[in-house]
């Protein structure tokens, strides 16, 4: 077989107006890329299947939103119901990112601080909630809390209710959510190990001051990505939200939920309209995961 | 006190940093809260069921059907991926060209944006009066409203997956064993299917299952475009909310046993897979 192939003859040519780099080996630098017109064929085939499956579709949801000018857009995000929607979308996302803030500064704290039996296991646990269908992680929740559910009737009793309302929307918000924050915050803080905090308190810090001044500062970018990721996905739940909000407009309606109302009313302006919000929280989203990832890179190094 | 790692002899974590004991605790009480016992309360409410009328509901045409369309669409949609998102990620990281950046950041929306949203705009893009849906029109092919929209819909949601899951593993793809290979005479072709896709294979699988288990469960982007009908273009989430609806919560239950079995085993062939993929990057 012959070394050189005549892919390798023409790559090769442009390496001896640049020699300076590979004098030292005094080798030439084997092919380490394809020909140009395979290197074209793969970017277009790439290029295509990206802006046909996620550039169009998000084209869509703005233009779809606009389709019918500025006051219809105007009119469906001040509904009162569109307006209810929002604010219980925000509340229920504030909740549960709150939640998994603490929870999962405690559950990485545990996990990455510690030796113990079974970390890996555990570890798996807290990922459970990533492969259950949001449909399934509604329904557990119905299973449990709703009028047929095991503590169903205690709760009617008691006057408290957590199905087809707030506490209920809460409970699947952070269900979903559930390994957003220590996902991000465990592999960094077993990469940083604990010989920082072992100083801190070895020259008399006490456990919160070192949490606070030692282990926070080193874990402030990868928290602000959990909360981040942690959000988006709060804001935008719909499987599990659908099966314990009941639907009631201007009641327990999120945001999406109220976008699939409008749409399969035919409103679809005003469902787009909608749809545009959460589009455009999506697009901040990936402007802040980009700036939090090199910030993430940057304290890596 | 022992540093021999006897079984049984536990030895209590020797560290001076506080507070496991109260972090542990804390960890268990919320997971079990949140995740185990709302999980154990649907497999109790499973043996509420006998073994036969549990076989009858899963068994039966209709939920049969459904969990078909959810697995076989799924598995179609995660092969999709597989072949598209490898030239992807191979386009992102090996070559430039203006625009890299902005289609690298892209890969994510299918994450960062709603289900409701992506179901939606898919519909109005397939539906035969739609920018898409009007050009295939003419071919004979009608994407909204059939199972074909369901697969739409799947590759959507699952080709970050196999995107950011690969990406990494070919960043860190050491350039002296494509280099080696060459030089000892290997053309481009068997560079690439020798040497660069068996170190990317454990990547490569786990990106496949992770697009696979997120594509079987998934329903928000799934139902608009779907058309669902019985037997034909149903979803096994749609029928679980069918099912919760018309007070059959048996039948809700069932279903959701199964779709939660398939996610645990898939779960840990995930975590196995992610195993093989350190083992082998660690290897070289």
């Amino acid at each position: 077989m012959s070394i050189a192939t005549e892919a390798d003859v023409t790559d090769f040519v442009p390496e001896t107006t640049a020699t300076t780099v590979h004098v030292a080996t005094g080798t030439p630098r084997p092919v380490r890329t394809e020909p140009a017109p395979v290197r074209w064929a793969i970017i277009g085939i790439a290029l295509a299947f990206l802006s046909i499956f996620i550039v169009l579709p998000l084209v869509t949801v703005f233009q779809q939103a606009f389709a019918r000018g500025w006051d219809v857009y105007a009119a469906a995000i001040t509904d009162p119901d569109a307006l209810h929607a929002i604010k219980l979308t925000l509340t229920a996302a504030v909740i549960a990112v709150v939640l998994n803030v603490v929870f999962g500064l405690v559950m990485a704290w545990a996990v990455a601080k510690f030796e113990f039996k079974g970390k890996s296991f555990l570890i798996t646990l807290i990922d459970l909630p990533f492969s259950v269908s949001p449909v399934v992680a509604g329904l557990i929740f119905v299973l449990l809390f709703g009028a047929q559910g095991f503590f169903g009737s205690w709760f009617i009793d008691h006057d408290i209710k957590i199905i087809f309302a707030l506490p209920g929307i809460v409970l699947a918000t952070v269900f979903v959510t559930f390994p957003f924050v220590a996902r991000e915050l465990i592999p960094l803080m077993q990469e940083q190990g604990t010989a920082e905090e072992e100083a801190a308190i070895s020259l008399g810090a006490s456990g919160w001051s070192t949490f606070f001044r030692v282990t926070l500062p080193n874990v402030k970018w990868a928290l602000l990505y959990g909360v981040l990721l942690c959000n988006a996905r709060a804001m935008g739940e719909f499987g599990a939200v659908s099966v314990v909000s009941g639907h009631v407009r201007g009641e327990t309606n999120t945001m999406p939920l109220h976008i699939e109302i409008l749409y399969n009313e035919y409103q679809f302006s005003a469902s787009f309209a909608v749809a545009s919000l959460l589009a455009f929280l999506a697009l901040v989203t990936l402007v802040l995961k980009t700036v939090l990832e090199n910030r993430l890179s940057e304290t890596r190094r | 006190m022992s540093s021999l790692p006897i079984a049984g002899t536990r030895a209590a974590p020797k560290t001076v940093i506080p507070g496991f004991g109260i972090t542990f605790g804390l960890t268990l009480a919320w997971l079990g809260l949140i995740v185990l016992i709302p999980l154990a309360g649907l497999f109790l409410k499973t043996f509420e069921l006998t073994f036969e009328q549990f076989i009858g509901i899963v068994t039966s045409a209709r939920v049969l059907n459904a969990l078909k369309i959810s697995f076989g669409i799924a598995l179609a949609a995660a092969a999709i991926n597989l072949v598209f998102g490898f030239f992807v990620v191979w386009a992102l990281t090996r070559y430039e060209f203006p625009g890299r950046r902005l289609f690298d950041a892209i890969v994510d929306i299918p994450f960062a944006l709603p289900t409701a949203v992506a179901g939606i705009a898919l519909t109005t893009l397939y539906a035969p009066n739609g920018w898409i849906g009007s050009l295939l029109e003419p071919l004979g092919i009608k994407v909204a409203y059939t199972p074909l929209g369901i697969l739409i819909a799947l590759v959507f949601i699952g080709l970050p997956f196999v995107v950011r899951t690969v990406q990494p593993v070919l960043i860190d793809l050491e350039s002296e064993l494509e280099e080696a290979a060459s030089s000892l005479g290997a053309n481009r072709w068997q560079v690439i299917i020798k040497v660069v896709i068996p170190t990317l294979l454990p990547s490569l699988l786990t990106g496949f299952a992770l697009a696979f288990a997120r594509a079987v469960g998934e329903y928000g982007s799934v139902i608009f475009i779907a058309g669902n009908l019985p037997n034909i273009s149903e979803i096994a989430p749609l029928l679980i909310i069918i099912r919760l609806e018309e007070f059959r919560y048996a039948d809700a239950t069932a279903i959701a046993v199964v779709m939660l079995l398939a996610s645990f085993v898939l779960l840990f062939a995930i975590n196995g897979l992610q195993r093989w993929s350190e083992s082998r990057s660690a290897a070289f």
